[in-house]
């Protein structure tokens, strides 16, 4: 078996009492596409965040190319995650930077190139996200999904290993959705890169992943591809996949079940031999 | 009950000690990163704190230094004049200026203008995920934004203060000689009697500190405020009212230290003396 990139080996983390990973084991494979699953609120951004060292796990370890990354410090963790491209679910672009200066950020930061180079990758950062000639607008002037390309452009500006999306969709009107999957899949196969994928958009991962992995009340309790998710039986799963609300959680609303599901799985996608949409 | 409050107290007082403890090590950090070598580019980020910190704070600390001396001004004559000292009241007033109210005056002033300011732009940008961006970009914020404004804040509340002084000690000059008629002569006489560069070092030096408090404050606070807009509303006030404190305490400990060193030095010298 390969060496895997990244590694999580019985993670825990809580915060306060609430315990959001409960013993993950997670290896990850170089090119590998990987979307990590689950519901609101059940750790899936946690996950992402250990992989960079912004959290640490309080038990367990997590692992990147063969190093222990969770007992680095801070300033080595600084030169390691130069390796990384982060997507936030909000973007996070620096406000007060304009698009270029966003873009150029960690190449002046990190090489020792001239403003003349850096405009030329950011240029060609740009372009490879569809956003040429945008180097002068601020980030208040961009749509939401401008605003994800833009800082999808500035995760891969230093051409990273791995790229880390969170929620890469949320929040975006499904044309606008489909552009970022098809740009992450784009990115995927130009730059040959690893990607980690976290989402609750079923649509979202089937067209993006190799692999899917559900994370639910702290654990991994499905990792699978996506031909693999559709025919599953494990019902947690299942019910996430299908996307409906189950009896308990209509009764809390006080709204009776209209259509009960009685055992197949509804066809939301028209799916092709590998499983995707 | 009696365990709920035990407990209650016992929760706070960690807080309040890993609250104090995590402060000064983001200063240790960001001493640590202040006397590594920086590029060009670190130093060119200086110039715009500089230019929010200095220029933008000059009307504020004008208006807050011109009035406190005319103040000063209007409050000490009557008594003055009541024992016939009214000629010595420039002596008062500028000692009161240059060592104690224009240096504290101009530092509270810019803690809840720059300060609060700090605050709201960091915490902004913690919440916004900005700052775990810089970190996962391999950049160190506290070099990236908590070190151009602590070098700018530095630079800069010694300057501002020399401002203060300058119009507190015209606005003093401006009421005492101007409206109420005491002679200028007897009254620069009177300053230059009671006020030597001692006294003037004296303020611009814990001016020099005053800046660094606000700034460390302020960026403490923004970089640790809690989840949205009403706790980067709270970090600033927090930011503010820590701020302040830390002035005021500083302000006691330096004039006590600075007494001393005098006393050591030159004895006790009345201002009614000669």
């Amino acid at each position: 078996m390969p060496q895997p990139l990244i590694e999580f080996r019985c993670v825990r983390k809580r915060f306060g009492r609430l315990v959001v990973l409960d013993g993950v084991d997670l290896r990850v494979l170089p090119g590998q596409s990987l979307v990590i699953i689950g519901a609101s609120g059940s750790g899936k951004s946690v996950m992402l965040k250990h992989i960079v060292g912004l959290l640490r796990p309080d038990a367990g370890e997590v692992y990147f190319d063969g190093q222990r990354i969770d007992t680095q410090p801070e300033r080595r963790l600084l030169v390691l995650r130069q390796r990384f491209g982060f997507l936030f679910q909000m973007g996070a672009l620096f406000d007060s930077l304009t698009v270029g200066e966003n873009v150029g950020f960690p190449i002046s930061e990190h090489t020792t190139k001239t403003p003349e180079q850096v405009r030329q990758v950011v240029a060609h950062k740009l372009r490879m996200v569809g956003l040429a000639g945008m180097e002068a607008k601020m980030p208040a002037e961009l749509s939401g999904g401008q605003r994800k390309r833009v800082a999808l452009a500035r995760a891969i500006a230093l051409d990273p290993e791995v790229v880390l999306y969170d929620e890469p969709t949320t929040g975006l009107d499904p044309v606008r959705a489909d552009v970022i999957n098809e740009l992450i899949v784009k990115l995927k196969r130009e730059l040959n890169i690893c990607s980690i994928v976290v989402t609750h958009d079923m649509n979202s991962a089937l067209r993006i992943a190799d692999r899917i992995a559900m994370l639910h009340e702290g654990r991994i309790i499905f990792d699978g591809t996506p031909a693999e998710i559709q025919s599953t039986t494990n019902p947690v799963v299942r019910h996430f996949v299908t996307g409906e609300a189950d009896a308990s959680e209509l009764a809390a609303l006080g709204v009776e079940k209209r259509n009960a599901a009685g055992g197949a799985m509804p066809q939301r996608w028209n799916l092709n031999a590998e499983g995707r949409p | 009950m009696a365990l709920d409050l035990i407990e209650s107290v016992g929760r706070r007082t960690t807080g309040v000690v890993v609250t104090f403890g995590d402060f000064w090590r983001f200063v240790g950090r960001t001493v640590l990163i202040l006397f590594a070598p920086l590029r060009m580019r670190h130093v060119r980020a200086v110039l715009p704190q500089m230019y929010e910190v200095g220029v933008r704070s000059v009307p504020v600390v004008a208006v807050t230094g011109a009035f406190i001396g005319m103040v000063l001004a209007v409050e000490s004559f009557t008594q003055f004049k009541a024992i016939g000292q009214e000629s010595r009241l420039g002596s008062i007033i500028n000692l009161s200026v240059v060592k104690q109210i224009g240096p504290v005056l101009a530092a509270v002033m810019l803690a809840g203008r720059i300060g609060g300011a700090l605050t709201a732009e960091l915490g902004t940008m913690n919440v916004t995920e900005q700052l775990d961006a810089l970190r996962v970009m391999g950049s160190d914020p506290i070099r990236v934004l908590v070190v151009p404004r602590l070098v700018a804040c530095v630079l800069l509340t010694p300057v501002l203060t020399i401002y203060s002084d300058f119009l507190g000690v015209t606005g003093g000059w401006f009421i005492s000689v101007q409206t109420l008629g005491i002679p200028d002569e007897a009254y620069w006489l009177a300053s230059a009697r009671s006020v030597d560069i001692w006294e003037i070092n004296e303020g611009l030096v814990k001016s020099f500190f005053f800046g660094g408090a606000i700034a460390l404050i302020s960026c403490y606070k923004g970089f640790t405020c809690g989840a949205g807009a009403s706790g980067v509303g709270r970090a600033c006030t927090e930011s503010f009212v820590a701020s302040f404190i830390a002035i005021i305490i500083l302000n006691f400990f330096f004039a006590q230290v600075a007494k001393d060193w005098y006393l050591t030095i030159y004895g006790v010298q009345s201002i009614f003396a000669q």
